[in-house]
């Protein structure tokens, strides 16, 4: 049986200055396998060519289609119609600037997170290019590549309350960074040089614990069991510095 | 309108993009990255597989060396490739796999002991040397003699292309998204930097830069079937090829990837088939080892896909209403090896396709998947034709690829030459200085401020520019496809033609303004159309079949007549390119022979 799909859709352009914020609606017939990378695009080649949505990859590995569909937020690629009911409402992440439509400005976003979490390996070793490799153990391998899987969609930030709430929270997608680093022992960094990082309000101490990020991560990160972590070696962290022998 | 300075312009923020940009800001001079999306978010994060050097830490490379690699890279390119750069690459490939681990890349790594292993279908059990525990491991692609291939889980591209993105945060690099050059400044003689539309707000800006570097990745997506990511339009080639004197190498020289999810194209790594998948007709039958004796499903690319095809062809094939398709089979595989080995495989088979792949068979076809032509360098990565214009990765033709690149060898040039590259950009730099004319930049920017102005208003027509886009997908998929001839590619170069035209006399349904995705494409659209024009009349010119181009009515390779690069050119005004030709390497280590798989008579280079 085929269904009439309804879809409720999010518009404004923030380049017209005689835009203003509304829902439009836009009918389709459903058809097999369809995602809503299917539909977006369906909609703007038949219907109308103005409609702002982000695609990439298309195939859940870049990230660029995260947006709130039926009241989460998801990504678009890998939604499909199927698993929906007949209306269907679109909307974008909130948090992030709109560039259009269901479009936000992720990029942006995440730069700043690299520089405050200084998402790079610090180490004092100079790459030798007539040296073998340092050895590692392929589990410590496979632990950070666990943990380096984000795709930085932006889907728990968008979920998190306390990010929707202050703009200089960290955010699950940054406490997840901190804890790839910190896992990986080619990084020399020192707990006391991440509690630099995380170690406040607007880092792992602002959580309230709603555990909406790993819900809606398409990637299914520990991101809680992440932040559980952070935090006790933080707590650690400071308890070493209240205490005179501490370490 | 702002204009920005800056010693390097990177049109692309992928890895080769990035990587040349890592060399070169490490050097000492200011570089900006263009980017169509956020760095993190280009197609090179896709690659699923890895990347392939000589190593030769696993047991299965043992005895490998860059030698093996080199053989491996030119019979792979069926002697198109130039062995130059191949012999540079495969000696730079170890080194940059290293570079990429003390940086950050968690390469899979070598546990000494006894390991089941799939090859064909069949398990078996080999030991991995314990003097080589912990160093980087490796596992099979199609076309090599050793298991070669550096990976990292299957997210290889995910975990270089993070690892590369933190380094140039690390460095300073600048990465401006959202960005898309649409034209390049130059005076015919020399590349002054990029016209670039903000894709936030539609406005120009102006980069003027003392060399520029075309790092776009391939024109995938010229094609209606492509496992390319969608911006993969091919747009920096066409600016390279606007300039009417830069040269675009072997278009004609399109890969398609044997598996391509039906229905929506999403691509399925090798590493399956590496790790022991087969392929399998509608009555369940595997057909490989029937073509292909030794290798089965292990051979080159171009091999596979053709086989693929030429079962169909006997009827064998499944029809589904997404058309005819062939089944991929990794059920034996088992549960632990699909849902870690294979995680982004299980993955796209259960969120795109809605099938379990532990019990369920995978519904793939040849479909677009690489781009061994691009913008003709040297072996530096300099381009044809225009002083300070370089290019590096899948949109350069450097010439690693010939007219087949091997699975692994593309990821790993995207990181290699953009190392080699960019430090031949930086020495470029040093001792270089050029004059920027501001009058050259006003003309370009007042050109293509004026064409913009023209698709808005649809001054020059209403074309809609997906009908132009559907119909130059029709015409590649009939003409310029896994198989062609010369009576399908003859229409098709005039079809293409017309659709040139048409591109001509696009005009917008919507009113542009912002961040416009109908804008633009249709500001892309004619250009996408004359690299089309580029593989197709490449493609019928070319009377021979060589790697991944099969003429049915030219089934030899005719390395008399044909041992050589086809050089594509547009003139002001033209409505064909111009071809021209060189030989295909001018160094020899590796004289033509028979590539051992694939079949096919092969005519003799006279002596």
């Amino acid at each position: 049986m085929q269904r009439s799909l309804t879809f409720n859709i999010f518009r404004h352009n923030p380049q017209d200055p005689a835009s203003v914020p509304h829902m439009d609606t836009y009918k389709l017939d459903e058809t097999d396998s369809m995602t809503l990378f299917i539909a977006l695009h369906r909609l703007r080649e038949e219907q109308d060519p103005s409609l702002k949505f982000d695609f990439c990859c298309r195939a859940g590995v870049c990230g660029s289609c995260a947006m709130v569909i039926n009241g989460r937020p998801g990504l678009a690629c890998h939604t499909k119609t199927r698993d929906l009911p007949d209306t269907i409402t679109l909307l974008p992440l909130p948090v992030f600037k709109l560039v259009g439509d269901l479009a936000v400005d992720t990029g942006t976003w995440f730069r700043a997170m690299y520089q405050r979490t200084e998402s790079w390996i610090h180490t004092r070793a100079e790459f030798d290019p007539a040296a073998q490799e340092a050895r590692m153990e392929n589990e410590v391998a496979n632990a950070i590549y666990e943990l380096d899987r984000c795709i930085e969609c932006g889907c728990c930030v968008a979920a998190c309350g306390t990010a929707n709430l202050r703009s200089d929270f960290l955010a699950p997608a940054g406490f997840i960074r901190v804890a790839r680093f910190a896992a990986d022992p080619r990084d020399q960094r020192t707990d006391a040089d991440f509690y630099e990082i995380i170690g406040s309000d607007e880092g792992i101490f602002g959580c309230m614990g709603l555990l909406a990020c790993e819900d809606v991560c398409p990637k299914h990160l520990p991101l809680q069991t992440q932040l559980g972590y952070l935090r006790r070696k933080m707590g650690l962290t400071v308890l070493k510095r209240l205490l005179p022998f501490g370490g | 309108m702002q204009i920005i300075h800056t010693d390097l312009l990177t049109i692309g923020a992928g890895l080769a993009g990035e990587r040349c940009a890592i060399e070169v800001a490490g050097a000492g001079f200011s570089v900006v990255c263009l980017s169509l999306v956020p760095a993190r978010r280009s197609h090179s994060v896709a690659a699923q597989g890895g990347m392939q050097a000589a190593l030769g830490n696993a047991i299965m490379g043992d005895g490998d060396s860059p030698d093996v690699h080199f053989l491996d890279t030119v019979k792979g390119s069926d002697w198109g490739a130039d062995q130059e750069v191949a012999r540079m690459f495969v000696e730079a490939a170890p080194i940059e796999m290293r570079r990429l681990a003390h940086w950050g890349v968690p390469w899979n790594r070598v546990v000494a002991g006894t390991h089941t292993y799939w090859k064909g279908g069949k398990p078996f059990e080999a030991t991995e040397k314990a003097e080589n525990h912990g160093l980087i491991h490796s596992r099979a692609f199609g076309g090599t003699a050793k298991w070669r291939t550096c990976y990292a889980s299957d997210g290889a591209g995910h975990a270089v292309l993070y690892t590369m993105d933190n380094r140039a945060a690390q460095l300073g690099v600048t990465v401006h998204d959202r960005s898309e050059a649409v034209s390049l400044i130059h005076d015919g003689e020399t590349c002054h930097g990029a016209i670039v539309r903000c894709l936030r707000t539609g406005e120009l800006r102006a980069y003027l830069a003392r060399a520029t570097l075309v790092a776009s990745g391939g024109y995938g997506r010229i094609y209606r079937a492509s496992t390319n990511a969608i911006i993969c339009e091919g747009t920096g080639l066409s600016l390279a090829l606007d300039t009417g004197v830069a040269k675009l190498g072997n278009m004609e020289a399109v890969q398609f990837h044997p598996t391509g999810t039906v229905p929506t194209d999403i691509l399925v790594t090798e590493g399956c088939r590496g790790d022991g998948g087969t392929l399998l007709d509608r009555d369940e039958y595997r057909f490989m080892p029937d073509y292909e004796p030794d290798k089965a499903e292990l051979a080159s690319r171009d091999v596979v896909s053709r086989r693929m095809i030429e079962h169909m062809r006997t009827g064998k094939g499944v029809q589904s209403p997404y058309g005819e398709h062939l089944w991929l089979d990794i059920r034996h595989l088992g549960e632990q090896h699909i849902r870690t080995k294979l995680r982004e495989v299980d993955e796209i088979c259960q969120n795109f396709l809605g099938i379990d792949p532990l019990h369920q068979l995978i519904p793939v076809r040849p479909t677009q998947h690489y781009s061994m032509g691009g913008v003709r360098t040297d072996k530096t990565g300099a381009a044809y034709g225009l002083k300070g214009l370089f290019s590096a990765g899948e949109s350069a033709c450097w010439d690693l690829h010939g007219f087949n690149r091997l699975g692994g060898n593309s990821l790993a040039e995207t990181v290699v030459a953009g190392g080699i590259v960019g430090r031949n950009i930086a020495e470029f730099l040093q001792g270089y200085d050029t004059a920027f004319s501001t009058a050259h930049v006003r003309e370009a920017a007042a050109r293509d401020d004026a064409r913009i102005r023209r698709i808005v208003s649809g001054a020059d027509g209403k074309e809609s520019v997906y009908a132009v886009r559907e119909a130059m997908y029709d015409i590649l998929e009939r003409a310029a496809y896994v198989f062609r001839n010369g009576t399908d590619l003859t229409w098709g170069v005039q079809a293409l033609q017309e659709v040139h035209e048409r591109a001509q006399h696009i005009g917008l349904a919507s009113d542009g303004v912002g961040a416009n995705a109908e804008l633009a494409l249709a500001i892309r659209m004619p250009g996408m159309v004359r690299l089309a024009l580029c593989v197709c009349f490449g493609a019928l010119m070319r009377t021979e079949s060589r790697g991944s181009h099969t003429r049915e009515d030219f089934p030899e390779r005719n390395d008399r007549d044909w041992l050589n690069r086809t050089l594509a050119s547009w003139r002001p005004g033209a409505d064909l390119p111009h071809l021209e030709y060189e030989p295909a390497t001018s160094y020899v280590e590796l004289p033509p022979g028979d590539r051992g798989y694939g079949g096919g008579k092969i005519i003799p280079a006279a002596s």
